[in-house]
């Protein structure tokens, strides 16, 4: 481990689908898809709660399914579309699962909310009308230590009930 | 009213569905060096030497520093100034800072990090209360405090203790034990700091910007004008920000240094070394009561290991006692703390700061005492309840308390009484309390402890207060109160919050006291603001309520001149005379009650909690919203204390440092909870309001572990309640042996004198 950064780190040139946008970057190879939002994107509206995969803050969707952004290398998701929580409105006009967990307070101190959102935003996808038990189980990979989840799955509840 | 009691969104809910909240890990200002700091692989060491020369080397490393750079002692309690940023003669626990990088990339940083060379001369780590209490194989972990590792010893009594248990029918002794767990916040630390014309600022994820003004003043040894410290958006606090912290100060150092911006964010693990977390706490407590259950006197004994550092602990310790006599009315009460250091990271406020513990202890105790006189255990609780407007033995000033409103709705709504019990299936009940803000400021002073200014030009209206929003909604309670007072909705009022040069002074987000003294203060100043518009208006011939905001602006600034007005609050000195009074009171208490329904698998031992049932006396709920995502939050993280979370060490080392292994409740963990919200009105609080974001997590716990009682027969003395300790007691009971798991034997610590402390005249009988 010791002066490995001495090495020589290898660059590759990137061309990822995010939001509808393409973008060109010069990225290291190693360097995870939630880092390359982050700092090379300034999409920082993706956050990370421990880059190993375990609380997922970091979720984004790759063609419409929720990942974790900290555990993809964005050369695996070339040409795919991801979508990230800056994507999730259109334009100045919230999606109604914005608008539903503003409502209801469904964030708190709103660090899981775009990882949540977006995994929910897939679920509604796959299946507008889920059940209680149906969302707990699409969401249960992202945590949340303010809200109890309870306002969450009522937010997601209003969401989905406002979009059919 | 017109928006007070509304459930409104939050101010900033936009912000915060849209990614757009700036955390502080989101900013990124041209040439920003990022910081990694080398901590301690050993959990009690000194330092013999640091060799920095080889990080220095590599390209791309700006500066390294060490204690040698920082050598000023800081902590958040005056009596405990034992913390440097960086230590360089000695560590005391794996994780303790000692050098810390600045680099043009995050990964320079920790591969310079890597090449630092520290020559330790490894001692004996202290791991328990027992190894704190006896002589140390090599050392002390501080040569303060004492004998051994002591660190806090406190012995008061109050009443006539021995008289009380003289009386009693019966007396019963029980030991109980809470293990420690963290606030694992989502958000891990994060800072970055600037250093521009002299002058430092610092935007850091905390939730006291005026307690982290004062520690970089004194480490850094600038005046406090010229440090700014800017609270970015919060991705959570519950008392593990509450504190200054390492990398704070290492940023701002490091910035001064470079002349370049320093950004720190802690991984994970890191973030579980920070910690300061809830204690793990030892408890005795004995407790005489008549045959009909009326408590005669207590005595209450805490054993608290407090890790390596002093952080809150002086304060953790006193309110392992403080808040027992806030719910109950003990006539006499005796009770004597003791807090250890050890070889871990440092313990400090974890949301109910030191009253969990002593809570879950004191619930499951009366439960039993219940259970020998063939009580109903609601019936014996509320035979005991404390009666609004009384003062407490220890001198606590209660002013409104719903505790029997919300015994009443969690007692009716969950059909507690009309159980039918099976095996295997329980319920349990519990109460609890909890200040609305500490009455005393963290240093002595006399100054407001909340501030609030207000402007209103053509423009519109602008409210300034040093109160930092963790995502408890401080912002919206602020707007609300403003908008109400002025004839407005919260989203028409602007927000300057959290930022020392331009707000005045809030003291931080801890103690649940920002609603009250917040609230107060903002409630004064736009008070002043509507006395002002108002008299503007009225001079023009018409009424306030007739004239639209905009033209009553006009009026007012026009025979007035610039328009600001200003509000503040200070606690009444409502605290006992004697030494250690200051911790405890608060200017009113919530109250909270809660029934929990469960399964526990008679051969599993594997708990599932069906149902919380939740009262809380928030006093007024300014935003119903806000307050039951305050209890829904609490009762989450009870449950997860009271069945799956600790933070706990092997030969040194954390089991579990990572959000994997530490297991918190999920989606799939958390039952249904029907939240019932209790308005006392508080005559002190604004609009009657008081605190909803610690108190409901109390009666969690000590619920889950009546309810298991309930459904098996068997005593769970220590949480968390794992299907082990579960399989383990039913196993005990099978063979004949006392049908509990628990701690058997409370250790002899050599507690001081007590200092006697009569009680309050006209204790529990009205006057006050």
């Amino acid at each position: 481990m010791k002066n490995e950064i001495l090495r020589h780190v290898e660059r590759v040139v990137l061309t990822l689908d995010v939001n509808g946008e393409r973008h060109e970057l010069l990225v290291p190879v190693h360097k995870t898809l939630l880092e390359v939002l982050r700092e090379d994107m300034q999409l920082t509206g993706t956050k990370h709660g421990c880059e190993l995969g375990e609380c997922g803050t970091c979720t984004v969707l790759v063609d419409g399914r929720p990942q974790l952004s900290c555990l993809l290398l964005p050369i695996q998701v070339q040409g795919r579309a991801i979508t990230t929580i800056e994507g999730l409105a259109r334009g100045s006009e919230l999606h109604p699962l914005q608008v539903a967990f503003a409502e209801l307070g469904a964030a708190q101190c709103g660090y899981c909310t775009p990882g949540i959102l977006l995994a929910a935003r897939s679920l509604l996808e796959e299946n507008p009308k889920p059940t209680r038990d149906q969302i707990r189980e699409a969401l249960a990979g992202n945590l949340c230590r303010c809200t109890g989840y309870t306002k969450i799955l009522q937010a997601v509840e209003l969401a989905a009930g406002r979009m059919t | 009213m017109r928006v007070v009691g509304k459930p409104l969104p939050k101010v900033d809910a936009a912000t915060k569905v849209t990614g757009r909240a700036v955390y502080a890990d989101d900013m990124l200002p041209a040439r920003t060096l990022h910081c990694r700091i080398l901590r301690s692989p050993h959990p009690h060491a000194r330092i013999v030497s640091i060799d920095t020369s080889a990080a220095r080397r590599i390209p791309g490393v700006v500066e390294v520093i060490t204690g040698a750079d920082l050598p000023i002692k800081f902590g958040i309690l005056p009596v405990t100034q034992d913390e440097r940023a960086l230590e360089h003669e000695k560590v005391r626990y794996v994780g303790d800072p000692i050098a810390a990088v600045a680099a043009t990339d995050e990964e320079v940083a920790a591969a310079a990090c890597d090449v630092i060379e520290v020559e330790y001369e490894v001692l004996a780590p202290v791991m328990s209360v027992e190894a704190a209490l006896v002589a140390p194989k090599d050392e002390r972990i501080h040569d303060y405090g004492g004998p051994h590792n002591i660190h806090k010893l406190v012995a008061l009594e109050f009443g006539d203790v021995d008289g009380g248990f003289a009386r009693a029918d019966s007396v019963r002794e029980d030991v109980f034990f809470f293990e420690g767990n963290t606030h694992l916040p989502m958000e891990q630390h994060s800072a970055i700091a600037t250093y521009v014309d002299g002058r430092v600022t610092l935007w850091s994820s905390t939730q006291v910007v005026h307690y982290v003004h004062r520690a970089l003043s004194k480490v850094l040894e600038l005046p406090m004008h010229r440090i700014r410290v800017i609270g970015a958006a919060h991705g959570g606090g519950f008392g593990g920000k509450t504190d200054p912290f390492a990398h704070e100060i290492i940023v701002a150092k490091l910035a001064m240094l470079t002349g370049r911006p320093v950004k720190c964010t802690l991984t994970r693990e890191e973030v579980f070394y920070a910690h300061r977390g809830r204690h793990p706490v030892l408890m005795w407590v004995k407790t005489g009561v008549t045959a009909d259950g009326k408590i005669t006197a207590m005595h209450f004994r805490s054993a608290l290991d407090g890790g390596a550092y002093g952080s809150y602990g002086v304060a953790s310790t006193f309110y392992t006692g403080a808040l027992q006599t806030v719910t109950y009315d003990i006539p006499a009460y005796r009770f004597e703390g003791c807090r250890v250091f050890t070889n871990k990271p440092p313990c400090g406020p974890k949301r109910g700061h030191g009253t969990p513990q002593p809570r879950f202890a004191l619930e499951l105790h009366l439960e039993k005492i219940a259970d020998d006189l063939g009580l109903d255990p609601v019936a014996l609780k509320r035979r005991n309840f404390v009666k609004p407007n009384t003062r407490t033995v220890n001198w606590l000033r209660v002013t409104s308390c719903g505790l029997e409103e919300c015994t009443d709705l969690v007692v009716k709504a969950s059909k507690f009484h009309e159980r039918t019990r099976t095996r295997g299936h329980g319920m349990g009940f519990a109460i609890s309390s909890y200040l609305s803000g500490a009455g005393t400021a963290i240093y002595w002073n006399d100054m407001p402890h909340s501030e609030v200014q207000i402007k209103v030009d053509r423009g519109g209206v602008t409210a300034y207060c040093g109160a930092m929003d963790i995502g408890q909604g401080s912002d919206s309670m602020l707007a609300t109160i403003v908008a109400e007072e002025l004839g407005l909705q919260p989203s028409d009022i602007r927000l300057v919050t959290a930022d020392t040069d331009t707000t005045p002074i809030d003291l931080g987000s801890y103690s649940s006291r920002v609603t009250f003294m917040a609230g107060n203060a903002a409630l004064e100043a736009a008070r002043k603001m509507r006395a002002l518009l108002g008299d503007a208006v009225e001079a023009s011939g018409r009424k306030y309520e007739d004239v639209p905001f905009e033209e009553a602006t006009v009026l007012a600034e026009a025979r007035f001149g610039t328009l600001t007005t200003a509000g503040s609050y200070t606690p009444p000195k409502i605290a006992g005379p004697y030494k250690g009074s200051g911790v405890g009171p608060s200017p009113a208490y919530s109250y909270s009650a809660c029934v929990v329904d469960l399964d526990a698998h008679p051969r599993t031992g594997l708990v599932n909690v069906n149902k919380v049932w939740i009262a809380h006396d928030v006093g007024r709920a300014i935003n119903p919203l806000l307050v039951e995502g305050q209890v829904e939050g609490s009762v989450y993280m009870g449950l997860g204390e009271a069945l799956m979370e600790e933070q706990v060490f092997r030969k040194g080392l954390h089991k579990w440092p990572s959000m994997l292994e530490y297991k918190s409740p999920t989606f799939l963990d958390v039952p249904e909870i029907e939240t019932f919200i209790v308005e006392t009105v508080d005559r002190e609080g604004p609009y009657g309001a008081k605190e909803a974001g610690q108190g409901p997590l109390l009666p969690v716990p000590p619920a889950v572990c009546a309810a298991v009682h309930d459904a098996l027969d068997v005593w769970i003395d220590e949480i968390p309640v794992t299907p082990e300790k579960v399989v383990e007691a039913l196993r005990r009971k099978d063979k004949g042996e006392p049908p509990r798991y628990g701690p058997l034997r409370f250790p002899l610590i050599p507690y001081p004198e007590t200092i006697k402390v009569d009680g309050p005249d006209g204790h529990q009988d009205g006057t006050y």
